[in-house]
């Protein structure tokens, strides 16, 4: 008899992870083909052709898109556009910057002693377990002050005056996202054998040729899986966007949140039932960077 | 050549900072002249500094005090890639994002070779380490002798004056290392290239070298041919760390021109007429070195000198030898007996409690100092 057999307890809990991690989930899919306006219960989907009488009595019109009709509605809306267009921006530049000053700061910690060297590991902590809210009111603070006091000193007036924006929201992100791509890179780093630098040199590159044709390329699914991780943080953030945004820069998380104040239409479903496929996809695509990293490491 | 040494060490010293804080001398002051087209080969244990003393070589490492020639010129602060030595790492590094052929590539590049160039060498070198074909493998799907010759291949190709190898051929398994051992002695008469040699194992270092220096404690412990450092140590550290030895601990009795006799106490006899190395005097303490493979063992008296009676109290039979392990008064001594014959028949050998003497011919003595 197989001394491992499985305890029922263990099925139990299987099921209801399972269940309280993709239930919300599927619902919220679901409803994304709600007839309902009023999106509180599920009152069939869609039809494509003739108009139909729902439960509460009330007409459902037929949509050329039929169930698919709260997509076509999405697609309509011009400020979801925008929405989703500020959200790759920033998420698309911050992570640029952000992976080049991870990897470079990974790199320094890695190849350098210095007296700081303990503190600065540390420090790379602190964005991660410091909570959000905080770090948002921190940053609002830094920008209205210094934004105030730039605005006065130089005098500046309309258009000129500094304020919030994408380029705040942007680099907010930067911030916090930077620890992150600097952990993950270190990890890499760490079971890198520094011979493979001085074969390099050894066989004639000089220190930028070594970095570029050997370093980088051995460290690369590293930075990108970095990198990857830093994207989804950006397009998932809501708590620092909020405190740092203007006129201007709405993301998705905050624009759905907007609309959530008025009325949860189906829409609102079908946008996030968008995005949980566009997040979907990256973490996949981090997923299979690493197992090809660790199936290169073993 | 310019310059009547390859490579040339004057009094390196490289002292390293303790993660503790102390300061410690890695190499301490050393200086070695390596001649063109040697086979030179460094031994001692971990930490000797036989590897520091090559990666400065290399421009790895630059040396606290003294200073490092390559061909005739002073290295200074010159960095690996201004240096025409390459290296042959312990762990191979081979590029792991990079074929074969373009790990070989990849030093002719930086040279700024032209591509039939490249074509032509790598080719070449690929054929020279028998690895032609492979070209296009990544070094992933190679065996670990395979990757050892891509290793070599990499750094032969960019045809340096001298190649330094850390202990290249660590990772391999017994027979593939002999193999290549002789192989490697053969490549570089053939190339004529100067070979600097790190290795931990004395029995490479003696298949391979054309001069050998024994490193302990920072410290060149002695420098010669394999002859003379396993049958002339210069001191009980060389003696015994190269091969094996007996060693006997005694005082000089007389000294004269060219010969020594020694008291042993454990033995309670003098061992006499013994060849004297420079700097030792009467009365002093040393050590007296015989290897087992150099004491004959007799079952009659021959009234010859250095003579001793002893008693079996061991044999172990290892093959192509026996181990014959005996006591001389107090004193433990090993023997080892080529199995000329067969030993199938118990009779044909010592056994255990018997009475034999022991001849220790003086010129296979040496007297050391006491270290």
């Amino acid at each position: 008899m197989n001394p491992f057999r499985r305890s029922p307890f263990v099925i139990v809990a299987a099921v209801l992870v399972y269940f309280f991690l993709y239930a919300p989930i599927v619902g919220l899919v679901l409803y994304s083909f709600n007839a309902s306006r009023a999106n509180v219960t599920f009152e069939g989907f869609i039809p494509a052709f003739s108009d139909r009488v729902v439960m509460d009595g009330s007409l459902v019109k037929s949509s050329p898109c039929g169930p698919f009709h709260w997509y076509c509605d999405l697609a309509k809306n011009g400020d979801v556009a925008e929405a989703a267009g500020n959200t790759l921006t920033i998420a698309f530049t911050a992570t640029i910057i952000a992976t080049v000053i991870g990897t470079m700061s990974a790199i320094a910690l890695q190849r350098y002693d210095f007296k700081i060297k303990p503190f600065s590991q540390l420090s790379l902590y602190i964005p991660i377990v410091i909570p959000e809210i905080v770090m948002g009111i921190g940053v609002l603070t830094l920008f209205s002050q210094l934004f105030g006091w730039v605005n006065e000193v130089f005098n500046l007036s309309g258009d000129a005056r500094l304020s919030l924006g994408m380029a705040t929201v942007t680099v907010s992100h930067i911030a916090f996202m930077v620890p992150f791509v600097t952990l993950v890179v270190q990890a890499r780093l760490q079971g890198f054998d520094k011979s493979y630098e001085e074969a390099a040199m050894d066989l004639g590159a000089n220190e930028w040729t070594t970095f570029r044709r050997v370093t980088f390329p051995m460290i690369l699914p590293g930075v990108m899986s970095g990198a990857l991780l830093a994207f989804t943080l950006s397009l998932d953030d809501f708590v620092i966007t909020f405190f740092t945004n203007g006129p201007g820069s709405t993301t998705l998380p905050i624009y759905v949140y907007g609309l959530l104040r008025r009325i949860i239409t189906p829409q609102v479903n079908a946008l996030s039932t968008v995005w949980i496929l566009v997040v979907f996809t990256a973490v996949l695509a981090l997923q299979i960077i690493q197992n090809r990293e660790s199936k290169q490491h073993s | 050549m310019a310059s009547e040494f390859a490579v040339e060490m004057r009094d390196v010293v490289k002292r390293f900072i303790t993660p503790e804080g102390n300061e410690m001398a890695a190499v301490d002051h050393v200086t070695m002249q390596i001649k063109n087209g040697e086979f030179f080969s460094m031994l001692g244990s971990s930490g000797c500094g036989k590897t520091t003393s090559l990666r400065m070589v290399a421009g790895f490492e630059w040396p606290t005090e003294g200073e490092v020639f390559i061909e005739g010129k002073a290295m200074g602060h010159t960095p690996p890639f201004q240096r025409k030595v390459n290296t042959v790492f312990q762990s191979y590094a081979l590029f792991q994002h990079l074929t074969v052929y373009q790990n070989l590539a990849f030093g002719l590049e930086m040279e700024g070779a032209k591509e039939e160039e490249i074509k032509k060498r790598v080719g070449h070198a690929l054929e020279m380490v028998q690895l032609t074909g492979m070209d296009r493998r990544r070094p992933k799907q190679l065996s670990g002798g395979q990757q050892q010759r891509v290793a070599l291949a990499r750094a032969l190709v960019k045809t340096p004056d001298v190649l330094l190898l850390d202990e290249p051929l660590g990772a391999l398994d017994l027979k593939l290392r002999k193999e290549m051992q002789l192989e490697l002695k053969a490549l570089q008469q053939q190339l004529g290239i100067t070979f600097i040699y790190v290795t931990h194992d004395q029995e490479e270092a003696l298949t391979m070298s054309d001069r050998i220096a024994v490193m302990s404690k920072g410290k060149v412990q002695q420098m010669g041919t394999p002859v003379e450092v396993y049958e002339r140590p210069a001191n009980k550290f060389v003696a015994d760390f190269i091969g094996e030895s007996n060693f006997l601990e005694g005082k000089i009795k007389s000294l004269s021109k060219d010969e020594a006799s020694v008291f042993v106490p454990s033995l309670n006899a003098e061992v006499v007429g013994m060849p004297i190395s420079e700097g030792l005097v009467k009365g002093e303490e040393v050590v007296v070195s015989i290897r087992p493979e150099k004491i004959r063992i007799t079952e009659k008296d021959a009234k010859n000198t250095n003579l001793f009676h002893a008693r079996v109290t061991n044999t172990v039979y290892i093959g192509a030898d026996t181990h014959v392990y005996v006591d001389v008064n107090k004193a433990k001594v090993k023997v080892l007996e080529q199995n000329r014959i067969s030993r199938l028949d118990p009779k044909s050998f010592y056994v255990v409690g018997q009475d034999v003497w022991l001849m220790l011919m003086p010129e296979n003595t040496l007297v050391l100092k006491k270290d």
